[in-house]
């Protein structure tokens, strides 16, 4: 354990994690985000996972979005979503989806991250689109800073997914969900392609240093570390009120009915 | 009432002293009772044993008080403040806080339990009766005091001597007035500044937090930004307050020129960036939750719902007015700049604000 | 008690303050005052406790508060807030969470015990209404309470705006919009409260010397003599055995009274602590430092200005302009501060208006059981359904999250119910009322159902009935009518006219609504059959071979 500690610090490792991630990652690419071209994306061992990806889309998705993605009356169509929209809704479980609705519902995801990578690179060959963030873009956070992770958080998020990003209402009943769950490629991606409801916030009006800032706050928001006691859902006074009435002052009765029972 | 047994409980609203409901007093000459009505020996009544055993239960808990009271002091010195342990159901917590707060809790909850438990199985517990008397004095008693009052007013002339009753109502009734008077400073007279912001020709629009210049090309079609104007940092220190930032924010949105309905000025979008004021036509909450499909935006205090591809109109909800547009170009570098100041107050409205 | 050996002599502490404050003559009278027992009596107490655990907690506070909004950059130990600027208020408040010790349990309790306070004075406040405890000679005691109310709100909403943290903050500007948008003064009052602008500079501070001077002694004034009126009145007390409009029965101030008021008072500590350090309340660090620019989805004020919440979110969007030059503003004005008016008001006037409908003016020392005055109770269940779906209106994006409905739809079954719904309840609440009426005068005049079927030598089956307990009966008897005023004439028969013709005309049908559906009163000799015969039904049941009741409640009954 303490030789990977030490090789982890290596300069070689950190080309290594690269060279991995560049082979999981479907696309090509490094550096700050870019829209990428169809083209661009069909290099070297690509072209199998964009087979694959071909197939698996037929079986899966076409039955809504069509058979080159070019949407039906079921879905819209993926021409220039980007494979990191793909990505987000797969891999939260969105796509394919169970049911229409005012919103889709985030759910145990039906491809494993090998699948919903093929898909993505398939679909991106559809019309350039937000790629998926590399590794580096995303462990970035680790570097950032929480304070100004939480400045940037409260201006530009916590108005929709609440203070502690624990989700909140819009408009004729969709929402905007909890953070709780979201890894931080997912928290990049959605950002990025803004799903559903949810705006873009694209790469150059918040640098990714801002969104590595970000991700770093809700990390810190998921530690769930409540040094007050239970957080009662981090809803703000509601859940404290309904707490009230019917802890507190249903304890406070109880003591009261006690104290005014006659002893036998 | 002739028949004590005939309890016809209709009161009678013409005979101002009738005597309080009759049922009631029929009720307590029903069988019952001589005294402690309902009264049962308890076990430590009759059973020594019980006694000493309920001593002790209440012996206990106030003993436990003081233990957890010494609890607390002892951990008050001896946890860290910075101490945190995980606990289920909580998660991780301040180890300091959940102990000094149970522990203070605790001893303060024994000490009601001991002494309620004491009061219940070994205080006596027959009932008491005490009588009442109706609030309202015996007559005499009434005029004896009215009579004092009048001897006391005559005595001070304050009913003849009209020239001093009337100069010390008024002295009284002025007295109050420097109190009233030096409340004027309390705030400035309004001059206008509901109807201001820092907005202005050719006025850079920044990102609010990271105060970044803005172009159009990189803001793609469904994009936010919660934006300021570019000189807000040095009004805030000018000012020395916030006063400006709840004025200035505004929010830029892209959606496709085509969807935009209508706008409060002829192009007053650029290339379909729109700039609409952040802060809420009904009671002023700054609102941003921006549905990019629908070009709603709700504010989460009342939700008011404006549709930002159309003027800005309310759609839903308690707000009346509409968000206030601000009109947007590029400058010669080809950063977004605001073409005018805003045309109409933003915020809540107020009285002299008019159409 | 009575074998207890008193010791005659004077202590001679007693004997020295005693010559100097002579209170030996008011000892004698209160120390075995009599204070009836009943759990409901105890709401009003924990209100009362709740007030003396926010003396003693924001007394702790204000030794590390600093109510000012000066900027300052934040460097205490929470790392998620520094190197942010913020007020010294909001600073001030982290420093009290995370560097005090026992900071953020004093925090809690204080936030808790506030909840609390307002939460008894309002169950308090069901209880004195259902049970008619405002009426003579108590009005005044209910004016009072109301005030207390009224002053428990404000003392809330000043405190909870305290730490300048981002969802006060928000609060407070809803305030400031509310403020703005009077008639006439609206932007003068703004710029008085802030000082100018909002949010300038000055709130926090002037906030401040209200929460914690201003309010607290009104309240404190308010409250003893509260407590007074209650001392010299003498508690009110349920019907039963033994128990009058012309005495109290319950247990002596000394030993009991002192031991269970005490007790309960550390009760009310305990819990309250304990809720303190196990669950969070107002997580300010969670919520950042007020910007006005800033703000989150779920802005909620605390459960006591939930209502208001609930006002402002289901009002439509109502305004007008006045010859283009003046905006008037009911969207905001009739929930935020009409509606509230008219409650309070309507509270306070109510013990005058009931009084005047029933023309009853006599002292009232014996409480009703609320089925007895079925309109009263029907006219409380109805404006408490009103204020509960404000209360739920005010949470409707909280409620739409949690059970996956729209916040429009829930808006518009709101608008729908807040009008639909309280005259629904008043007449379910008065027929459940004279249905429980009935119940009773079938006991008094048939006897108690006991479940046990006799088969009668016939053929026939009977129900078998028991007399009423003796502890029931008083119960029962307690229940009076009130006449319905004759409609008067416009002009009598001389051709003089009626003198106060339309407020007689209204007195009358408000009277006869008052009476509506009352059942008549049974006289002794009907109840007193009625027992007889369920006493002689059970004597035959007896004779069947049936189970006996209970002996001491049978023999009991018709001597």
């Amino acid at each position: 354990m303490a030789n990977l500690a030490k090789f982890r610090r290596n300069r070689f490792a950190s080309v290594l994690v690269l060279f991995f991630a560049l082979a999981v990652v479907s696309i090509g690419f490094s550096g700050v985000n870019k829209l990428v071209t169809p083209a661009a994306a069909k290099i070297g061992s690509e072209e199998s996972l964009v087979d694959k990806g071909s197939a698996l889309f037929a079986e899966g998705c076409s039955s809504c979005h069509g058979l080159n993605g070019q949407g039906t009356s079921d879905g819209p169509t993926l021409a220039g979503v980007g494979a990191a929209s793909v990505h987000f809704q797969v891999s939260t479980g969105r796509m394919p989806m169970a049911a229409p609705g005012a919103q889709v519902m985030r759910k145990a995801p039906s491809y494993n991250e090998e699948e919903t990578l093929a898909l993505a690179a398939y679909v991106a060959t559809f019309g350039p689109g937000p790629a998926i963030p590399s590794e580096e873009q995303v462990n970035e956070w680790q570097n950032a800073s929480v304070s100004e992770g939480g400045e940037l958080f409260r201006t530009n998020c916590a108005q929709c997914h609440n203070f502690a990003g624990s989700g909140g209402a819009l408009t004729n009943g969709k929402y905007a969900p909890s953070l709780g769950q979201a890894t931080p490629l997912q928290i990049y991606e959605a950002m990025i392609t803004g799903p559903q409801s949810m705006p873009i916030f694209s790469d150059e009006t918040l640098t990714p240093e801002s969104k590595a800032a970000i991700i770093r706050y809700i990390q810190e928001l998921n530690k769930s570390e409540n040094p007050g006691g239970m957080d009662l859902g981090r809803l703000g006074p509601v859940t404290e009120g309904l707490v009230l009435w019917v802890v507190g002052l249903g304890v406070l009765i109880i003591f009261a009915v006690w104290i005014g029972a006659r002893v036998r | 009432m002739t028949n004590k047994f005939d309890i016809n409980n209709t009161f009678d609203p013409d005979n101002e002293n009738q005597a309080p409901k009759v049922s009631k007093e029929v009720a307590t000459k029903l069988p019952t009772p001589a005294k402690g009505v309902d009264h049962y020996l308890r076990r430590t009544d009759t059973d020594p044993k019980a006694a000493k055993r309920a001593e002790r239960q209440v012996a206990a808990f106030f003993g436990a008080s003081s233990l957890f009271t010494l609890i607390f002091v002892v951990s008050f010195f001896a946890i860290p403040r910075e101490t945190k342990i995980a606990v289920s159901l909580i998660g991780v917590t301040s180890a300091q806080n959940i102990v000094l707060g149970t522990s203070f809790g605790l001893a303060i909850l024994f000490i009601g339990i001991g002494a309620i438990h004491w009061a219940k199985k070994l205080m006596p517990d027959v009932e008491m009766v005490q009588e009442r008397k109706e609030m309202k004095p015996a007559d005499e008693v009434q005029q004896e005091a009215l009579d004092a009052f009048r001897v006391g007013a005559t005595e001070s002339g304050v009913g003849q001597r009209k020239l001093i009753r009337r100069s010390l109502l008024g002295a009284l009734a002025l007295f109050p007035l420097p109190f009233v008077v030096m409340l004027r400073d309390l705030g400035p007279a309004p001059k206008g500044e509901l109807r201001k912001t820092a907005w202005q020709e050719d006025l850079h629009i920044v990102t609010d937090i990271t105060y970044e210049k803005i172009r159009p090309e990189d803001i793609p079609v469904g994009n936010l930004i919660s934006a300021m104007p570019e000189n807000i940092l040095e009004i805030q220190e000018e000012e020395g307050n916030l006063n400006e930032r709840g004025k200035s924010a505004i929010l830029l949105v892209r959606m496709r020129p085509e969807d935009i309905k209508s706008q409060q000025g002829p192009d007053w979008d650029y290339q379909g960036i729109v700039a609409y004021s952040k802060i809420c036509t009904h009671v002023g909450c700054p609102i941003a939750l921006y549905e990019q499909r629908t070009h709603h935006l709700l504010c989460p205090c009342h939700q008011s719902t404006f549709d930002l591809a159309d003027s800005g109109q309310p759609i839903f909800g308690p707000a009346a007015r509409r968000l206030p547009q601000l009109a947007i170009t590029v400058d010669e570098e080809g950063y977004l700049v605001a073409r005018q100041g805003f045309q109409e107050p933003i915020g809540p409205s107020f009285w002299e604000r008019g159409a | 008690m009575s074998n207890t050996t008193v010791n005659k002599k004077t202590p001679a502490a007693y004997n020295y303050v005693d010559s100097r404050v002579g209170f030996s003559a008011a000892l004698k009278r209160n120390m075995r005052k009599v204070f009836p027992d009943h759990w409901s009596f105890m709401l009003g107490e924990i209100a009362l406790y709740s007030f003396l655990i926010l003396l003693l907690t924001g007394t702790f506070l204000t030794l590390w508060y600093k109510p000012s909004m000066t900027e300052v950059i934040y460097n205490g130990s929470y790392i998620p807030l520094k190197g942010i600027p913020m007020s010294e208020a909001y600073a001030s408040t982290l420093e009290i969470s995370f560097d005090v010790r026992g900071g953020m349990l004093l925090r809690q309790i204080h936030h808790w015990a506030a909840l609390f306070f307002i939460a008894a004075m309002v169950v308090h406040l069901l209880r004195v209404f259902f049970t008619g405890a405002y009426r003579k000679p108590r009005e005044f005691n209910w004016l009072l309470g109301i005030a207390l109310l009224t002053l428990g709100l404000l003392a809330g909403f000043s405190g909870y705006s305290l730490p300048d943290d981002l969802l006060s903050g928000v609060g407070l500007k809803i305030a400031s919009g509310i403020i703005q948008a009077l008639p006439v003064v609206g932007t003068w009052a703004l710029y008085f409260l802030f000082g100018g602008e909002f949010p300038g500079t000055e709130v926090i501070s002037r906030l401040y010397s209200i929460h914690i001077l201003l309010l607290p002694g009104a309240i404190l004034a308010l409250v003893t003599a509260h407590l007074l009126l209650v001392w010299t009145q003498k508690h009110t007390q349920y019907p039963g055995p033994g128990r009058t409009e012309k005495n109290v029965v319950g247990y002596p101030l000394l030993p009991v009274y002192t031991a269970k008021a005490g007790g309960f008072f550390f009760i009310v500590f305990g819990v309250t602590t304990l809720l303190g350090a196990l669950v969070t309340i107002n997580p300010i660090w969670l919520y950042g430092p007020y910007t006005p620019d800033q703000v989150t989805a779920g802005s909620q004020p605390d459960w006591y200005i939930g209502f208001l919440e609930g006002s402002l979110r289901v009002m439509p969007a109502i305004e007008f302009n006045i010859f283009n030059t003046w905006t008037f503003s009911p969207n905001v004005l009739i929930p935020a501060l009409i509606l509230p008016g008219l409650m309070f008001a309507l509270m306070g006037a109510y013990p005058f208006l009931e009084s005047w409908i029933t023309g009853d003016k006599r002292e009232h020392n014996l409480l009703d059981r609320p089925r007895n005055a079925p309109t009263r109770t029907a006219l409380g269940t109805m404006s408490l359904s009103f204020y509960i779906l404000l209360w739920i209106g005010g949470g409707n994006d909280i409620i739409a999250t949690t059970f996956n409905l729209s916040i429009n739809a829930i808006t518009w079954f709101m608008r729908v119910a807040l009008i639909a719904v309280p005259p629904l309840v008043f007449i379910a609440t008065r027929r459940i009322c004279l249905g429980l009426q009935r119940n009773d005068l079938d006991k008094l005049l048939h006897g108690k159902e006991t479940g046990r079927i006799l088969r009668l030598p016939e053929g026939g089956f009977v129900e078998v009935h028991e007399p009423v307990s003796e502890a029931e009966l008083p119960k029962l008897l307690a229940r009076e009518t009130y006449p319905v005023w004759e409609l008067p004439q416009k002009v009598d028969a001389n051709g003089i006219k009626t003198p106060k013709y339309r407020r007689q005309l209204m007195k009358a049908k408000l009277s006869a609504w008052w009476t509506k559906g009352d059942l008549p009163i049974p006289t002794m000799k009907e109840i007193q059959s009625g027992q007889h015969h369920a006493h002689e039904a059970l004597e035959q049941a007896h004779e069947f071979g049936v189970e006996p009741g209970k002996e001491e409640i049978v023999t009991s009954t018709n001597h």
